[in-house]
């Protein structure tokens, strides 16, 4: 117990409770709000209609001139209303349900969801050693010299944990679907499953070829690689520039396309939405729940977007990386890169990931929903034959271009 | 009968492939969604209008239709005579009057007639003018007011006094009552 003791790691600790409130509490949770705020939004200027733009900081009942808005968008506050709105409602129990798995099924759906992000590196490196000069005045011995990864866990099986966890999230649906003792959600919920099922191959199969290239099951190295070396989608620096790069950017496109399909079927938004399509099954599998559960299928679904948004951005957009950075000389150096620097990568991060939300949201209102045998046969027939065959492509390319 | 043979479009490999097809409806809802963005932003006109802060008054037509609503004349005489025509032409049955007399002493009193109470129950109403246009008298009008809200049905049932109001005063027309003239 001593030794045990002896060679705690206080710093550590208290390093990854902080990365873990900052990451879950006030960036992923706020960010998951406002999503769906963004959601509604986006959805409402392209149908041409204005959208929730009423909810706001009244400060015009205090006297002051004008509410808080930026360009002119109202409704920022939409979100917390809607929180507020949840958590006042009646949490309703129908008398037919399971209740143990009727209640445990959307912490089935929220937790996993949260749990994926620990290995997503959010940002390269934060020497906090550059505020003691700022903090010397408290009499503190101040930050130590060795800077703190921006990445919760630095896990070396990054993307198989994230695999192996946000499959994890079917169990939810399906759970919710059994224990409402309800047609339309079992339906819903035996149509998530066969979905998840399907499209879980494709997913996995489709990043097969991006670890060949990276030789690497490290998150956080991928990211400083594709800093170093150039985005496995746009090589334009570095080693990047090398014929090989550029030859295996074929497969690497292939791979992105075949991943992001599947991550609209994991997610289960449309147009594979077939899980709680509206026009079919009342709500699909959370048809019975109200109040706050509901609330949790809802934000288990966005988070679980920004999360995969958050692993194709790591693994295809270079992460945290700065585009073009060594030419403007915003690129990582393990070590030293001064703390400004780590802030702006953490940014660049958020930032790609918002304009894949924005994507994602795009496409919802895009697209019409897939019948579910064509469903099936996309991810059975298409899907699954191009990543292997992908698969193949790039093992016979890295033969003939290797990488240095 | 007939058999039909429908002409199903051939569709390209990128068709099939969801390649093109997609790439076209992104850019379809882009376009829209980027065209309303710069109206709420206020870069372009807006054709939304958001009602309770802007209102369409102004641009209301000549011929709108909204409320029914009494008119008195130039002299402050009320136009009704309580003949009781929009009574019986209103589809509805939305017009309710209790004629009454005109004392003898009034300066108005060959008249005869006028309304003791007049009711248009605004939950009844359809706004279709009849009253307007079978109105002997041109008393009745349908003025430009369409926000008719209460908090009850019997809010909801215009009287006289609330009538007058929104009818207001109209001048000419009818002046066979006048002597002045």
């Amino acid at each position: 117990m001593a030794i045990l003791l002896a060679n705690f790691d206080l710093s550590f600790l208290i390093a990854s409770v902080v990365k873990i409130v900052f990451l879950t509490f006030l960036v992923i949770l706020p960010m998951v709000a406002y999503s769906v705020y963004a959601e509604r939004r986006f959805s409402a200027v392209i149908q041409d209609r204005v959208g929730p733009n009423r909810t706001g900081i009244p400060l015009t009942l205090f006297g002051f001139k004008k509410d808080i808005q930026i360009l002119g968008i109202g409704g920022l506050l939409q979100p917390m209303a809607d929180g507020l709105k949840f958590i006042l409602k009646e949490d309703f129990t129908p008398r037919s349900v399971n209740t143990f798995y009727y209640w445990l099924a959307p912490c089935l759906t929220m937790v996993p969801a949260l749990m994926t992000c620990v290995v997503l590196p959010f940002g390269s490196e934060l020497r906090l050693s550059d505020l003691n000069g700022l903090i010397g005045f408290l009499g503190l011995p101040g930050f130590s010299e060795t800077p703190i990864q921006s990445v919760i866990a630095d896990l070396s099986v990054g993307p198989l944990y994230t695999f192996a966890i946000a499959s994890l999230g079917v169990y939810g649906i399906v759970l919710a679907g059994w224990a409402s003792n309800s047609k339309y959600p079992f339906l819903g919920s035996v149509r998530a499953s066969a979905q998840m099922i399907s499209y879980e191959l494709s997913l996995g199969l489709s990043i097969i070829p991006v670890l060949m290239v990276f030789g690497e099951l490290n998150l956080t190295k991928m990211s400083i690689y594709q800093d170093a070396n150039g985005w496995l989608l746009l090589p334009l620096w570095g080693e990047g520039l090398s014929l090989s790069r550029w030859v295996l950017w074929v497969p690497m496109m292939i791979s992105f396309c075949v991943f992001v399909v599947a991550m609209f079927a994991e997610t289960n938004r449309l147009p594979f939405d077939l899980a709680e399509c509206e026009t079919e099954l009342v709500a699909g599998y959370h048809t019975e729940y109200s109040s706050m559960k509901f609330a949790l299928f809802f934000l288990g679904e966005y988070a679980a977007m920004i999360i995969g948004s958050g692993l194709a951005v790591t693994l295809f957009l270079g992460g945290w990386s700065i585009p073009f950075s060594p030419y403007l000389g915003l690129d990582f150096e393990a070590g030293a890169t001064p703390l400004w620097l780590g802030l702006l990568h953490i940014a660049t991060f958020f930032v790609k990931i918002v304009v894949f939300i924005l994507f994602f949201i795009l496409i919802r209102w895009s697209l019409p929903r897939f019948r579910f045998d064509q469903l099936m046969k996309l991810g059975w027939l298409y899907m699954f034959e191009l990543a292997l065959a992908n698969v193949l492509l790039t093992a016979i390319l890295m033969i003939f271009f290797p990488l240095k | 009968m007939a058999t039909i043979i429908v002409q199903r479009p051939k569709l390209a490999w990128h068709e099939k492939w969801y390649l093109s097809t997609l790439v076209k409806g992104l850019k379809i809802t882009l376009g829209h969604a980027l065209k309303t963005f710069l109206e709420i932003v206020g870069k372009k006109e807006k054709v939304t209008m958001e009602y309770p802060e802007q209102k369409w008054d102004d641009k209301l037509p000549e011929y709108y239709r909204g409320a029914p609503a009494l008119v008195t004349d130039e002299h402050g005489r009320e136009r009704c005579v309580s003949c009781q025509l929009c009574e019986f032409i209103c589809p509805p049955k939305a017009i309710a009057i209790t004629p009454g007399e005109i004392p003898s002493d009034d300066p108005w009193a060959k008249v005869e007639k006028r309304p003791l109470e007049f009711k248009i129950d605004m939950i009844r109403c359809i706004y279709c003018g009849m009253c307007e246009e079978v109105c002997p008298e041109q008393a009745i009008y349908l003025r430009k007011d369409y926000a008719i809200t209460g908090e009850s049905r019997a809010e909801m049932v215009h009287d006289k006094k609330r009538l007058y109001e929104i009818g207001g005063v109209r001048v000419g027309l009818v002046n066979k009552w006048n002597e002045l003239k």
